[in-house]
């Protein structure tokens, strides 16, 4: 591990606890709240990279985190009826189950990608969240559109008496978050990400550089699918099931408006970003349900919606970067460029 | 025997309907080189204001027209509005923007007009004809047949043979070059995306009728269906989108019957990973003059 990857992972670790740390200043729904933004924060992670780094949209995003669901609930529920009493073995097999079903799913999107170009792979990616109901209806482990229940995951006994289920279930979100999540960062931050903006910025020069651009695409996509399963598998161990109707096209847009508010590119900007989906439908529909009954029930659900939609015409017309472009609007400190690997733009957006 | 008569006839009808929303897709992606991921939304706007006019006069063709006009509007609106904000050298801008129209439209749709599936009336009747005892296409899916087809050789006449159609294409395919030669190039981008936006809004006020009823998310598997198809007949050609609509519509139409509704849209993803897989291109394509 050579030195700038030990530090991230050093960092990435600071993080976690700091993250941990604040779960007891929350109330249990907030750290239900928190256990979600994780989940999403691990897919957002894993789709900025794949829009900022390789330029290829994914709008299905959200299938690859039902595969994660999925896989987590089918590995999870047969480690239980395996070895009954254990609680951690069950969540170990779901997280195994989650990694290996989004990961053979994302190798051949992946695939795909890579002799896909931009509005084609975007529009392979949309069919897949289309089926996605049908898929579950027709394939019998899915179980239809009530979905799989996944295995409740107690807190164990040593902290039962110190923390709720909220809270240990956000433990467990922000955990395995930080296992999704800093490998893209040190992967953003090394040769493979160098090589990815090499793709993005010229496919013929890439090649002519013996870098190939088919292997960098299905790559990136597979490893961005690897941490959406894992975000999926985070959102089953908080809510104890996966059903197609939670993974819709209105979750799947609302990951692509995470990516973009926070800035294509960015991890940190995919943590706001996944923030935001998570807490403002949440604020709006709660002011909504304090106007009058039908104006209220007209709204709820739908203003959230209408209000991203709009942030991100802005967003991507006005700031490309979105959040994580704002502080470099500020100067830099003298030197802190010359411990990254050179910077070309990561995001294709500011490239005038 | 007469299940697959039937079912072949409906086929058809429901291809019709793809073949024109796929054209549309075309239209916009000749134009102007980009695939409009809200034509969906976009389309079942215009199909509102359809439903909201023969609500208020009671005459279909009145909602009619005023579909065809209020998506040429949209198309306009759009192309001159929220995709001039952003840079057009890269397809990644114009479809996130898209991606945000569709999330204003649809749920701006939901919050006017409430989330409840609003049934529609079509203008004919539903009811199968029997041939001998055999049931086949109903008066309505006649009417869709015909006037889709209408549409199509219309659009064919304009491109093919018109003064206007000649610039559209000229525009498209050779901007530089058109601008020299005096053709308007940004105003034939418009009228392309005034075509394609009004010719989805009608395929979508033909597919309401025969399905749950209107509501902001009715056009969503049309779009991704219609999507299948101008990939399967390859996007730059006119001819593909009708072919493949006819094919797919049928395909949809058999695995439904013969299968169950919901493999159907699984049949669709698979027909277009196997085509994009083998042939990215579609089957239907020109070889690649340019790499736009």
């Amino acid at each position: 591990m050579n030195a700038p990857t030990s530090r991230l992972v050093l960092r990435a670790a600071l993080l976690t606890l700091v993250a941990i740390a604040a779960t007891f200043a929350l109330d249990p729904f907030r750290n239900y709240q928190l256990a979600t933004a994780a989940g999403c924060f691990a897919a957002v992670a894993g789709l900025t990279v794949l829009v900022g780094l390789t330029g290829q949209l994914s709008l299905g995003h959200a299938v690859l985190m039902a595969a994660g669901g999925y896989g987590y609930a089918i590995a999870s529920t047969a480690a239980a009826e395996a070895l009954p009493g254990s609680d951690a073995l069950p969540f170990l097999a779901g997280l195994g189950g989650a990694v290996a079903v989004s990961g053979v799913l994302g190798l051949l999107l992946g695939l795909a990608a890579a002799r896909l170009r931009g509005p084609y792979l975007a529009g392979l990616t949309l069919a897949m969240v289309i089926a996605l109901p049908s898929a579950a209806n027709v394939i019998p482990a899915l179980a239809g559109d009530q979905g799989r229940g996944a295995p409740f995951f107690p807190v164990p006994e040593a902290l039962s008496s110190l923390i709720a289920v909220e809270q240990w279930h956000a433990w467990l979100a922000i955990a395995v978050a930080a296992v999704a999540v800093t490998p893209l960062a040190a992967m953003r931050r090394g040769r493979a990400g160098l090589r990815m903006r090499a793709v993005l910025g010229d496919e013929t020069a890439a090649r002519l550089a013996a870098v190939d651009p088919a292997k960098v695409k299905t790559g990136a996509f597979t490893v961005s699918s690897l941490a959406a399963g894992l975000g999926g598998a985070v959102l089953a161990v908080a809510t104890q099931s996966v059903s197609p109707g939670a993974y819709g096209l209105g979750f799947s847009l609302l990951l692509v408006v995470a990516a973009v508010v926070g800035g294509l590119g960015s991890i940190g900007g995919a943590a706001a970003g996944s923030a935001i989906i998570v807490v403002l439908p949440w604020l709006v529909d709660s002011a909504a349900s304090a106007l009058p009954a039908d104006l209220g029930q007209r709204l709820n659900g739908n203003l959230a919606v209408l209000l991203f939609g709009a942030v991100v015409i802005a967003v991507t017309a006005a700031r490309p970067g979105g959040i994580a472009g704002l502080p470099r609007r500020l100067p830099r400190p003298p030197f802190t460029r010359n411990t990254r690997t050179p910077e070309t733009e990561p995001n294709q957006n500011t490239e005038r | 025997m007469d299940r697959l008569v039937f079912l072949l006839s409906t086929g058809l009808a429901r291809g019709a309907v793809l073949a024109l929303f796929a054209l549309s897709l075309v239209i916009v992606w000749r134009a102007a080189r980009v695939i409009n991921f809200a034509q969906a939304a976009m389309a079942i706007v215009a199909v509102y204001v359809a439903f909201a006019l023969t609500a208020a006069s009671g005459s279909y063709w009145l909602g009619l027209a005023g579909a065809l006009a209020a998506g040429a509007v949209l198309g306009a609106l759009v192309e001159r509005g929220p995709l001039k904000l952003v840079p057009r050298d890269t397809p990644l801008p114009g479809m996130i923007v898209a991606i945000g129209l569709v999330m204003v439209l649809q749920s701006g749709l939901a919050i006017a007009f409430g989330p409840d599936h609003r049934p529609v009336r079509a203008p004919f009747s539903q009811r199968p004809f029997l041939l001998g005892d055999i049931p086949v296409l109903s008066a309505y899916a006649l009417f869709v047949l015909l006037l889709a087809g209408g549409v199509m050789a219309v659009l064919a006449l304009l491109f093919g043979r018109t003064s206007l159609g000649l610039q559209l294409r000229a525009a498209a395919f050779a901007p530089e070059t058109s601008r020299l030669l005096g053709v308007r190039v940004p105003r034939m981008v418009t009228a392309g995306w005034m075509l394609s936006v009004a010719t989805a809004a009608l395929a979508a006020l033909l597919l309401v009728p025969t399905e749950l009823g209107l509501n902001p998310h009715a056009a969503d598997l049309l779009f991704v269906n219609a999507f299948a198809v101008a990939v399967v007949g390859g996007l730059d050609s006119p001819l593909g989108a009708l072919i493949a609509g006819l094919a797919v519509g049928v395909l949809v139409s058999l695995v439904t019957g013969y299968v169950s509704a919901a493999a159907a849209p699984l049949a669709v993803l698979g027909l277009l990973t196997a085509v994009l897989l083998v042939r990215p291109g579609g089957l239907f394509a020109a070889k690649e003059a340019r790499s736009a």
